[in-house]
């Protein structure tokens, strides 16, 4: 048989996407369901570490319903549903494609040691892909009491470094709103943060960190202008 | 096929002990070939991501090469390049996708290095160079001691910029608190150098290892 015919090369062509074609779709389709339960499992787990609740990935779902007491559904600042189900399952990366005034957005609430925390998902762009994490809030919706950000594919040790206790453990303390205004946090070149509304960023991070910054003011002002009612 | 007359060689005579140890030293992917170039700057910020990469490149070097040595008699000659990049990315997602569902944990460390492993010279390397030409048992030593040779070069690199650059060491930090520079105190005499945290610091450190294993090494030493 000659290898380097025409005819062979184009049956050993497509022989060999069809292979791989059925081979990765079967494996993506098979694998779905799980890969989709640990990604909503560890979500909740993003969600209750917001609000220094550490547990395993496993122990999440029920974690998250005897903590979480809320899930509430808003859009222009105001609940429209509150509907748990409904809140949990919006996917923001749709969300936040809509002006931030006008987008439907989840607010969770949370319940610990009998106070009240108000925990905001947010969702942005990094250097190479989508950022996203989950502020927690006092019950006066102004100052933060944690915060974690997560990432798809930010540089291992710059970018990524936005996940690690380095920069999170900055958040808490920090206030969104001045004298009922919408101030944000912003996120500034490392080691010249100072005041309640700046956190340092990473050095050699600095898009990653721009992205972290733009996507604090851009998810946190619909709940500012929900906050100022509570 | 000349198989049969070929004499059956043992499983790691000389000749394939060769193949793991020559790329440790006098063929290293990196500081010989210097390949793989782009991947030693990208992950080489902290050790951590460094040993992922590297365990992650010598599973896909090793597997990818039995495969390709497997079906080299059957791959026309003209969309061979096409083949092997085929290969290296289904091989890649399908590691992935399992990780995903199986190892959700160890999947997210890993996440971000499924685009570096497939675009690593070194694999595209190994399968053009090694595996179209030789049996499945050579091409697997070849890609494990390829990828040890990677890996080592990968590691030290990191070692350096993690100990100079931020001061820790697999996220440890080793240099005591005292020793650093306090404005508030007045104190210390140390701060960490920041430039190694850039891509820069990363071939400045490729460099020297090229200079050391050279001067150790004279017979890489080209003659001008």
């Amino acid at each position: 048989m000659n290898v380097n015919s025409n005819a062979y090369t184009y049956t050993f062509a497509t022989v060999m996407v069809v292979l791989v074609a059925v081979l990765l779709s079967g494996a993506s389709l098979g694998l779905k369901s799980r890969q989709a339960s640990n990604i909503s499992q560890e979500k909740r787990q993003s969600i209750l570490a917001s609000i220094g609740i550490d547990v395993e990935r496993s122990e999440s779902d029920a974690a998250f319903t005897e903590y979480i007491k809320k899930s509430l559904t808003i859009q222009g600042g105001k609940v429209v549903s509150e509907d748990a189900n409904a809140a949990f399952d919006i996917d923001m990366a749709a969300a936040i494609k809509a002006d931030n005034m006008d987008r439907t957005v989840p607010l969770y609430v949370a319940e610990k040691d009998s106070e009240t925390f108000y925990i905001v998902p947010m969702r942005g762009k990094g250097l190479w892909g989508p950022v996203w994490g989950f502020v927690a809030l006092e019950s006066d919706g102004n100052t933060v009491v944690g915060a974690t950000f997560d990432h798809k594919s930010e540089t291992p040790g710059l970018g990524a470094e936005i996940t690690t206790p380095m920069f999170t453990d900055q958040f808490p303390g920090k206030k969104i709103s001045e004298a009922g205004e919408f101030k944000s946090i912003s996120v500034v070149k490392a080691g010249t943060s100072s005041g309640n509304y700046a956190v340092d960023g990473i050095s050699g991070g600095t898009i990653t960190s721009n992205g972290v910054n733009d996507m604090l003011v851009d998810c946190l002002a619909p709940y500012a202008e929900y906050f100022k009612n509570i | 096929m000349s198989v049969e007359v070929k004499q059956k060689e043992a499983l790691f005579s000389k000749k394939n002990q060769k193949l793991l140890s020559d790329p440790f030293n006098d063929n290293n992917p990196i500081t010989v070939q210097v390949l793989g170039i782009c991947s030693a700057l990208a992950i080489t910020v902290k050790l951590e991501p460094a040993v992922v990469m590297s365990l992650s490149v010598m599973f896909v070097l090793a597997a990818g090469n039995v495969i390709i040595s497997l079906i080299r008699n059957l791959i026309p000659n003209r969309i061979r390049i096409i083949v092997q990049l085929v290969v290296v990315a289904s091989l890649v997602i399908l590691v992935d996708q399992f990780l995903k569902a199986f190892a959700y944990d160890v999947s997210k460390q890993l996440s971000v290095f499924v685009g570096l492993i497939i675009t690593n010279c070194i694999i595209m390397g190994r399968f053009e160079a090694f595996a179209l030409g030789n049996g499945p048992w050579k091409a697997f030593l070849d890609g494990i001691g390829n990828s040890i040779g990677y890996g080592v070069i990968l590691i030290a690199v990191a070692f350096f910029r993690e100990l100079l650059g931020s001061g820790t060491l697999y996220g440890q930090p080793v240099i005591p608190q005292s020793w650093y520079i306090n404005a508030e105190t007045g104190t210390g005499f140390y701060a960490n150098n920041g430039f190694f945290l850039f891509p820069p610091m990363a071939l400045i450190v490729v460099g020297l290892i090229i200079w050391g294993q050279r001067a150790k090494n004279t017979k890489l030493v080209e003659e001008n």
